[in-house]
């Protein structure tokens, strides 16, 4: 839990990792190239106090993991995430093992969602099921764009793809957590837009689809999907860390998902280990739109809350004290919410 | 240009960067010149010829292979197209694809030829999506900066807007050039917001629209700023070599940019 100015919220980090990009784990070049971009990223958004160094950065493990969220980080449950990126790294980039004994340890602070990819056909649903047993799985990371023997991307509206949801359906794995973002990309696949993300939002309307970096680099095509699919929702994981060097590109990013989907479909996240979430849960809880974007109503403290951690703690049904509850916005199911116009209104 | 005055290069050089400048990341709607995407240029005389290798750097490893083939492509024609080149090299550094594309790059192969069944949709297919972003986000540059100057104007009517209402500014100017490129029409009495087909919004569509164009608007400057810094973390001295973007410029942006200004922040109630 974090406290400031007398408000306190309760958080929940939707996004985090527990890797291993070390160079005994990386197959190859891109395996190197991978760590490398995230590092860059972190490089390039962090303040300078909270860059780490390069052989920090390339793994971490489970108890800097711990005390970075939960005694530094203010988080009050933290959900894996993982990538598996078989063909760039020996044991994979997420490690399954590592996070999911730390997960079984402390179920009170994390939860462990674990990964499939369609292109394993039947077998891969088999693995699926037992996955689900086996770790409990409310959620699963999707990423697209993994290679896989000639392959370089899938989409989420490929055949095979929908007999994977429909397991999902079966198994009780509600939350799926697909990456679109920057880095890795196939070629047109998934090039320029989250088209898939509609298909399968229409026709799995019973499963929540969470799309991580809410579509960035290509905000304005999720927004213009996510405002028609009330199932569909911003994660922020990568878009966070603007808050320090970029106020004004973040500001005019949280007062567009406040625009288009509203404050119930938003999550935090510090995508740990590309950040940690110490400085960016305090930059958040302190933020204001910056004062020169006008065409944005200020951010409520209840908006903060919902986007900190009650959404995320609602869609995984964790269990929030009474006093930090808030009850969901009265808007619309589909169509641009205006959640900033009708502050403005209420001011 | 800022190549008229850098001492990197001699006098075909600046000829051929100068081309270069012609070629924009469509993503990002900017030179790669101003990006800092140029890594390397070098003119060689061959005879009556000339030779001309460039190396192009970009901000990541996996930035989309299709953008980076564009690019590199494009810079390939116009040093091409120069009446004195002879054999000319383009060559993409550090990049997950890079011996994938030199080498299609290298024999000419196209960008089906390079990437094979990858490649589903056709580059020109891609180069019109973003000429229509570029046209939206600067007709929505044009029309908020209308709105900021004048806010009692009601938004719904923005749709009425025609572009002789518009200042002769640098918006105003790249709103023209993006609706040249679309062939949409540039006479004073032409309505500003429209579709890329030229078509206007009725009254209760106008804000959704603006909204829309808003959000593109956002993205494109957003990553334009994302990227340029990646590059200059992941190659250090880079900086010098990018050319100030005003737009989406943010205070930060004052350490290593020293063209800019920020623009001073006014408090809303004092505005209204």
């Amino acid at each position: 839990m974090y406290t400031s100015n007398g408000e306190s919220y309760f958080v929940v980090d939707a996004h985090i990792a527990l890797w291993d990009g070390r160079p005994e784990n990386q197959r190859n070049l891109h395996g190197k190239q991978f760590i490398d971009c995230f590092y860059d990223y972190h490089r390039n958004l962090s303040p300078e106090t909270e860059v780490w160094s390069y052989e920090d950065y390339l793994y971490q493990g489970g108890e800097r993991l711990m005390k970075d969220l939960f005694a530094d980080g203010y988080v009050d449950h933290a959900i894996f995430q993982p990538a598996f990126l078989g063909e760039f790294y020996h044991r994979g980039f997420g490690q399954t093992e590592e996070a999911f004994a730390l997960a079984s340890a402390h179920p009170d602070k994390l939860t462990y969602n674990h990964n499939f990819d369609p292109r394993n056909g039947e077998a891969g649903l088999d693995q699926l099921r037992a996955d689900a047993e086996r770790f409990g799985l409310k959620g699963v990371k999707l990423y697209t764009a993994e290679w896989h023997g000639d392959s370089r991307g899938w989409r989420l509206d490929d055949p095979w793809a929908y007999r994977y949801f429909e397991v999902c359906r079966e198994l009780g794995i509600t939350n799926i957590h697909v990456h679109k973002g920057p880095t890795i990309r196939p070629l047109d696949r998934d090039a320029f837009d989250v088209k898939d993300i509609d298909h399968v939002a229409t026709d799995f309307t019973d499963l929540n689809f969470v799309v991580e970096h809410c579509g960035l680099p290509r905000l304005e095509d999720f927004c213009w999907i996510a405002t028609q699919e009330p199932n569909v929702h911003a994660g922020l994981a990568v878009a966070m860390p603007f808050i320090h060097t970029r106020p004004k590109y973040f500001g005019q990013i949280i007062g567009e998902l406040l625009y288009w989907i509203g404050e119930d479909r938003i999550q935090f996240s510090s995508d740990y280990a590309l950040w940690t979430p110490k400085w960016l849960v305090e930059a958040f809880a302190a933020f204001e739109i910056p004062a020169e974007l006008s065409e944005y109503a200020p951010l409520t403290v209840a908006q903060k809350k919902k986007i900190l951690g009650l959404n995320a703690a609602k869609m995984y049904g964790l269990e929030v004290p009474a006093e930090l509850r808030l009850p969901d916005a009265d808007e619309t199911a589909t169509g641009p919410r205006g959640a900033d116009e009708s502050d403005l209104v209420k001011a | 240009m800022t190549i008229t005055e850098s001492p990197r290069y001699d006098v075909l050089e600046r000829a051929a960067y100068t081309a270069l400048g012609g070629v924009a990341d469509p993503e990002l709607d900017e030179p790669i010149t101003d990006l800092g995407f140029v890594r390397s240029l070098v003119v060689r005389s061959a005879g009556s010829l000339a030779e001309v290798e460039v190396h192009l750097r970009l901000p990541t490893s996996f930035c989309s292979p299709n953008f980076a083939y564009l690019m590199a492509s494009d810079a390939k024609d116009v040093l091409t197209s120069l009446p004195w080149t002879g054999l000319v090299t383009v060559q993409l550094d550090d990049h997950h694809d890079s011996g994938l594309i030199n080498a299609g790059l290298a024999a000419d192969a196209g960008y089906r030829g390079t990437f094979g069944h990858e490649a589903e949709q056709d580059l020109e297919e891609l180069r019109t999506t973003f000429r229509r972003k570029a046209h939206t986000a600067a007709m929505e540059r044009c029309l908020t900066a209308l709105l900021r100057a004048e806010p009692d104007r009601p938004v719904e009517r923005l749709g009425e807007v025609v572009l002789a209402d518009l200042p002769t500014d640098r918006h105003t100017e790249a709103l023209l050039r993006r609706r040249t490129v679309l062939g949409l029409p540039d006479r004073p009495d032409a309505l500003v917001l429209v579709d890329h087909d030229g078509q206007g919004y009725a009254e209760s569509d106008v804000p959704l629209a603006l909204r829309r164009a808003r959000s593109t608007r956002i993205s494109i400057d957003g990553n334009a700023h994302f990227c340029r810094g990646l590059l200059r973390t992941r190659y250090p001295g880079s900086e010098s070599e990018q050319v100030h973007r005003p737009d989406g410029a943010e205070s930060a942006d004052a350490s290593y940019d020293p063209t800019f200004i920020p623009l001073p922040t006014v408090p809303k109630e004092q505005r209204r």
